[in-house]
């Protein structure tokens, strides 16, 4: 304990030390093995942190002055946590040294090594390591586009977007409908969309018993399914309606003005409609052509260095990282590892072999946590790919005392990882 | 006030002594640091847990390699670290301990 709090007091007053002296220039990032981190993010900023940590000078870009966490947002949703405690400032990283500028990245330049801010200002770098997260397939559903959004939110990025479905939550009238409408896969945070119908229904059924949450599904199975499913007839009943793809759920179009979600075999007029859209990487990295034309970006997965351009790292959801999902576990794994590559290849040494942990804590309710794990290694073929025998849900016959501590390891996690990502 | 701590001298000690501790092999390819990063995701950063999930800091080389062991072989009650351990070799373990121990 003595040691810890020793080491760590040393650690703040070196970050203070080195903060005080690199502040806040933006040539800073221009010296010498300066690296650039785009999106304060699970990845990135885990990534300008363990740079830091290694010594590497650091300018992370990004365009809030805070960063709100997806995990969690569900918790806002179901009245149990408030917008603010999801919501984490930039304090910690710019102590340990990084040099944090608010900007919006507009486009990426790999020939000039260099990035441009809305306003003009460029950026150069010596490696540049992108975590910029999703975009939306605004023309994937007929009728949803940015307009639609603000109507029947997607609430998928955590932000205003959450505060919106908050509030038509508790606008509802009791016996309303809520509909939940889950992308296809690949998507940011699978298990999501179903803790999120987890945590309404534990809203409705303590303050508007006789509501409904519809879940209208583009697919026929989804991430911890037995799991959720058992939660839901332990704990609501028939208050979660769960449709799969192959029985109609498959969502076509929308009218936001009506409030009606047109699927493939139905109509539904509903009270809350929540359209979480197609998605693809950040359509910043298209400035490069860093998807190469897909929606995703592929990459060296054991540097995360693009394949398109030499010097750029892309990670997080953003990037083809093999078989791990996009989840903010993921990124901040993936950080580590690319964080410890680029400062072996900054200095001249051959980047280590990986190893990625990808953990995953759904809520069914404030007390009762279900999880998944798993264990990445790079495989023969160069991707990332699960060790077999390892990792796997939570027990399906386990106690209330279990699904217990695992809701309060659920809010462990949550401390631990923010602290891991902004100091 | 270390959880961990209280699972070694309690519940799982009995079985921990009868446990044949593994000596450190050769160096496995994959960085320690590499391997031992991964944990703060849960443990927070060098192991140092700010909330409800237990620090892992202050475990002794020989403790941490016991505990792993024994949640590699399902000889300990836990939630998540024997999913976890599972995916670990030997040597493995045996670098993490020996990561998280010369940062005492």
């Amino acid at each position: 304990m003595t040691q810890k709090s020793t080491r760590r007091d040393v650690l703040k007053l070196a970050g203070a030390a080195t903060a005080a002296t690199v502040a806040p220039t933006i040539a800073t990032a221009q010296a010498a093995g300066g690296v650039v981190v785009i999106g304060a993010g699970f990845g990135g900023a885990t990534a300008a942190r363990y740079l830091r940590r290694a010594g590497v000078s650091v300018t992370l870009v990004e365009q809030n002055s805070s960063f709100s966490t997806c995990p969690f947002s569900n918790a806002v949703l179901g009245g149990i946590n408030t917008f603010s405690s999801i919501t984490h400032g930039f304090g910690g990283l710019r102590r340990e040294g990084v040099n944090v500028v608010r900007g919006r990245v507009s486009t990426v330049d790999p020939d000039a090594k260099s990035i441009t801010l809305d306003g003009g200002d460029t950026i150069a770098y010596d490696r540049l390591i992108m975590s910029p997260g999703i975009d939306f397939k605004w023309d994937a559903i007929e009728g949803y586009d940015e307009a639609a959004a603000e109507l029947m939110p997607h609430a998928w990025k955590a932000g205003p977007q959450t505060n919106i479905l908050r509030r038509q939550l508790e606008a509802m009238p009791d016996g309303g409908v809520v509909a939940i409408a889950p992308p296809g896969n690949p998507f940011r945070c699978p298990p999501g969309p179903y803790e999120r119908a987890s945590l309404i229904a534990h809203y409705l059924k303590a303050e508007k018993p006789r509501s409904k949450v519809l879940i209208l599904d583009a697919k026929d199975s989804f991430s911890k399914q037995g799991l959720f499913q058992a939660g839901w007839a332990e704990l609501y009943g028939d208050l979660i309606e769960w449709v799969p793809f192959s029985e109609g759920g498959n969502v076509a179009r929308v009218d936001p003005a009506t409030n009606t979600i047109f699927t493939d075999f139905d109509e539904h007029k509903v009270d809350v409609a929540n359209i979480i859209p197609p998605q693809r990487s950040n359509r910043l990295v298209d400035t490069a052509g860093l998807a190469d034309g897909g929606d995703w970006c592929p990459i060296n997965q054991t540097t995360f260095e693009s394949t398109i351009h030499a010097n750029i790292h892309v990670l997080g959801d953003a990037s083809i990282a093999g078989r791990m999902p996009k989840s903010g576990f993921s990124a901040n794994s993936q950080a580590k590892v690319c964080a410890a590559a680029v400062a072996a290849l900054l200095a001249g040494t051959d980047p280590a072999s990986p190893s990625f942990i990808n953990t995953c804590y759904s809520l069914v309710a404030p007390d009762y946590g279900i999880s998944v794990a798993a264990i990445y290694r790079i495989i023969d073929d160069g991707t990332i790919a699960p060790v077999a025998g390892a990792g796997g849900v939570s027990p399906s016959d386990a106690p209330a005392s279990t699904r217990a501590l695992e809701a309060e390891y659920a809010r462990g996690w949550y401390a631990s990882i923010t602290s891991d990502m902004f100091g | 006030m270390n959880p961990i701590k209280t699972v070694v001298a309690g519940a799982f000690g009995a079985a921990l002594l009868a446990l044949p501790v593994t000596l450190p092999a050769a160096a496995d390819e994959t960085a320690p640091a590499n391997l031992a990063n991964a944990c703060a995701g849960c443990h927070g950063t060098d192991g140092i847990s700010p909330g409800p999930t237990p620090s892992i800091n202050e475990i002794s080389e020989e403790d941490m390699i016991a505990l792993l062991t024994a949640f590699k072989n399902d000889e300990a009650a836990v939630t998540m670290m024997n999913r976890i351990a599972k995916g670990y070799t030997d040597a493995e373990i045996s670098a993490i301990a020996a990561y998280f121990a010369s940062m005492m």
